[in-house]
């Protein structure tokens, strides 16, 4: 699905990543975990093509194509999704007009038809039971005034109406009560399917006691320290991230 | 000799001369009170000749290229039904007045559901309605310093005349459609609207000023409104200018919004090589209020400029004001909002906001709010900003798999959308946004 290989990446001349491998196939879940500030944001925006980031070593393989060449909006027809850990609110722009257009986008680069007003609407309708968010948010301008949750759940929402091969979730959890989580967590899984991956990007073990990941990252000033499986969430959860840390500068040292 | 006012310029010149062959044609028209107002207003343009860029209100908007130009006094032309039709709206096809080059076409105009609303050419108003002529026109529209209004006054002979009579809801929308055709020498012409509305009357006014023909023809449209909200009453106006690239168009507007009155106006500018407005809103009354709002889009090397002046006179009045535009290419914006708030008017709102979006690096916007404020219990508050499209917004739409001119194009439109939103007429509404699409898709 994608490949990650040596990724070096910088802002304003201070590098942030510094030679990052991820592999993850089709079906696969990734969690990526790790301290505030460790890159793991960065990360997830380099993949989605935000350009204030400047790669500087490695190469990044998705679906077969050098995801770094390509623009933002082709990722994104190409089946590659971000839902946003702070997602901005765009007054005047309906929610449905914005997902309607994006969908169509996404079809015409497949080949297929534009979807008519009344099919899309059978899809939103649908999609939004997912999450359990109601009709009305259609109508409102994309994430005006949209509660923390909201936002988390619109974005989503989104990913169910856009139905990408590779969904990265940036903190989407961050925030959230248990019932939202639990919402959000289920409408994860109901996407879940052998062809479709996803990179779970969490500060919390909480979330994937319901997200249950293959694998599981530590990501820490940019580099990913320790690899392994559900369970290293569970040991994170009980020593926190101090030990690895430190065993790491140790073994840096 | 006076350099500051370019008062010995040839166009100067020939707008006397011009005056002088308009009024024998005037006929019975020379005998009236009005006249004596032409008269007064042409030695006030004689006197004041044409501004420049060292007068104040004339700081960021150079006219020297309309300077250069020959013009002479507009005539009819040619223009029929299927010529109109792209710019009439659904639900007004029989409430309208249309005018061509300033002059009264009762063959385009259709008035088969008037309303109850007397709507007529302001010539034969000064006939069959002498009352509220003499008591209104050039009673309110000072041109003592206002060089194009008193050309206009000088040379005003017809454009709409509207009274809404006391209590009087007119159901349905009224239109007027000014539409220029320069098919040969370019012309001058001078309309003049006159729209009076009695006590706890309403109407829903969309005045349109386009052109038929290719967008190089040359002219110059100077208008002129006097507008009379009476106590109570409600008038809520949509001004739409899309004249030729190359045409001039210059716009004085008085209003005088009586006690628990509200005028509402919203300008849509789009069109004119030099295009100058000046809406002036007077309260006259207390618990009076205004929206004024404004959208422009200019591009290639499009002056468009907008002054306005509000003066709360009196207490307890609101006025809202918001401007919005889209400069592309080597287009120049100015913005000039004025407010005076005077000592007696206590318990005023005045809000103002003007928002420009430089699509191209070449554009230039000159934004200044100018608040003068006397009384103490008031509650002020203004603002510009001049920007661009926000890299974020536009990152999440490509995000979600829209290309970056789609993405833009949406942006903008919202921009816009405080202004649309706000604009009551639907079918308007629509035209409207259809036809921003289209400019920006272009
Ligand atoms: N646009 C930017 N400009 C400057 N510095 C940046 C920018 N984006 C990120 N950084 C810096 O890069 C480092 C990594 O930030 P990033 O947002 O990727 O961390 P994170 O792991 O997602 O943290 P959190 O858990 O708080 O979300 C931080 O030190 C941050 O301040
Ligand atoms: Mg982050």
């Amino acid at each position: 699905m994608i490949s990650i290989k040596n990724l070096h990446a910088s802002v304003e001349g201070t590098e942030i990543l510094k030679g990052i491998n991820l592999e993850v196939k089709p079906g696969e879940v990734h969690a990526v975990m790790g301290p505030n500030g460790s890159g793991k944001s960065t990360l997830a925006n380099i993949l989605a093509g935000r350009e204030e980031y400047e790669v500087t070593e490695g190469s990044v393989s998705f679906l077969g194509n050098d995801l770094l060449e390509m623009a933002p909006e082709d990722r994104a027809r190409e089946g590659l999704f971000l839902a946003f850990q702070y997602p901005v609110e765009i007054p005047g722009v309906s929610n449905a007009n914005f997902l309607k257009t994006a969908l169509n986008a996404i079809r015409e680069h497949r080949g297929e038809d534009a979807m008519d007003a009344m099919e899309f609407l059978k899809l939103v309708k649908d999609r939004l039971q997912l999450v359990e968010m109601d009709q009305k948010f259609l109508q409102r301008s994309v994430n005006v005034s949209f509660s923390g949750g909201e936002k988390k759940r619109n974005e989503i929402f989104q990913m169910a109406v856009l139905e990408p091969k590779l969904g990265i979730l940036d903190e989407t959890d961050s925030g959230l009560d248990i019932d939202a989580l639990k919402i959000v967590a289920n409408g994860v899984n109901k996407l879940r399917s052998p062809e479709r991956s996803f990179i779970v990007v969490t500060h919390y073990q909480r979330l994937l006691d319901y997200i249950v990941p293959d694998f599981v990252h530590v990501l820490a000033k940019g580099k990913i320290i320790k690899s392994g499986g559900a369970e290293l969430a569970h040991y994170l959860e009980e020593n926190g991230y101090d030990e690895l840390l430190n065993a790491n500068g140790k073994a840096a040292a | 000799m006076n350099q500051e006012k370019n008062k010995n310029l040839a166009l100067c010149d020939a707008f006397i001369r011009d005056f002088q062959s308009f009024e024998t044609q005037l006929n019975g028209q020379s005998t009236t009170q009005f006249h004596k107002e032409r008269i007064k207003a042409i030695s006030t343009f004689a006197e004041l000749g044409f501004p420049t860029t060292r007068d104040e209100k004339w700081k960021y908007t150079n006219i020297s290229s309309f300077l250069k130009k020959e013009f002479s006094l507009a005539a009819s032309s040619k223009v029929d039904k299927s010529q109109i039709e792209p710019f009439l709206f659904d639900g007004m096809q029989k409430s309208r007045l249309v005018f061509v080059n300033g002059i009264f076409s009762a063959e385009l105009s259709s008035l088969d559901e008037n309303n109850g609303v007397v709507a007529k050419s302001l010539e034969a108003a000064h006939k069959e309605n002498k009352e509220v002529v003499e008591k209104y026109l050039a009673q309110h529209l000072i041109f003592s310093d206002q060089p194009f209004a008193a050309l206009n006054t000088a040379f005003a002979r017809d454009g709409a005349f509207i009274f809404v009579p006391r209590n009087t809801i007119a159901a349905q929308p009224l239109h007027l459609l000014f539409i220029s055709s320069s098919d040969s020498v370019p012309f001058h012409s001078h309309p003049r609207n006159l729209i009076v509305l009695a006590e706890s009357s309403e109407l829903q006014l969309v005045e349109s000023r386009h052109f038929v023909g290719d967008q190089e023809q040359i002219y110059f449209n100077n208008f002129a409104a006097e507008i009379i909200v009476g106590a109570n009453a409600k008038l809520d106006l949509v001004r739409i200018q899309d004249e030729s690239k190359s045409a001039f168009q210059f716009s004085s507007l008085q209003a005088k919004v009586d006690r628990d009155a509200h005028f509402s106006f919203t300008g849509v500018d789009l069109g004119g090589s030099i295009s100058r407005n000046d809406t002036n809103i007077e309260f006259t009354g207390e618990n009076a209020g205004a929206q004024l709002l404004g959208f422009y889009y200019a591009n290639g090397t499009q002056l468009l400029d907008n002054h306005t002046f509000i003066d709360h006179a009196v207490p307890h009045c609101n006025s809202d004001e918001l401007f919005k535009g889209f400069m592309d290419d080597q287009s120049h914006g100015v913005f000039n909002g004025a407010v005076l708030v005077r000592p007696d008017a206590q318990k005023t709102n005045a809000f103002q906001q003007n928002q420009a979006i430089l699509i191209s690096k070449d554009a230039t916007v000159d934004a200044k709010p100018e608040l003068e404020i006397f009384a103490d219990d008031v509650l002020c508050s203004h603002g510009a900003t001049i920007g661009e499209i926000q890299e974020e917004h536009l990152f999440y739409l490509r995000s979600r798999g829209i290309g970056e001119e789609m993405a833009r194009a949406m942006l903008h439109i919202a921009f816009a959308n405080d202004i649309f939103e706000r604009i009551k007429i639907e079918s308007v509404r629509e035209k409207l946004e259809d036809e921003i699409i289209k400019r920006f898709s272009e």
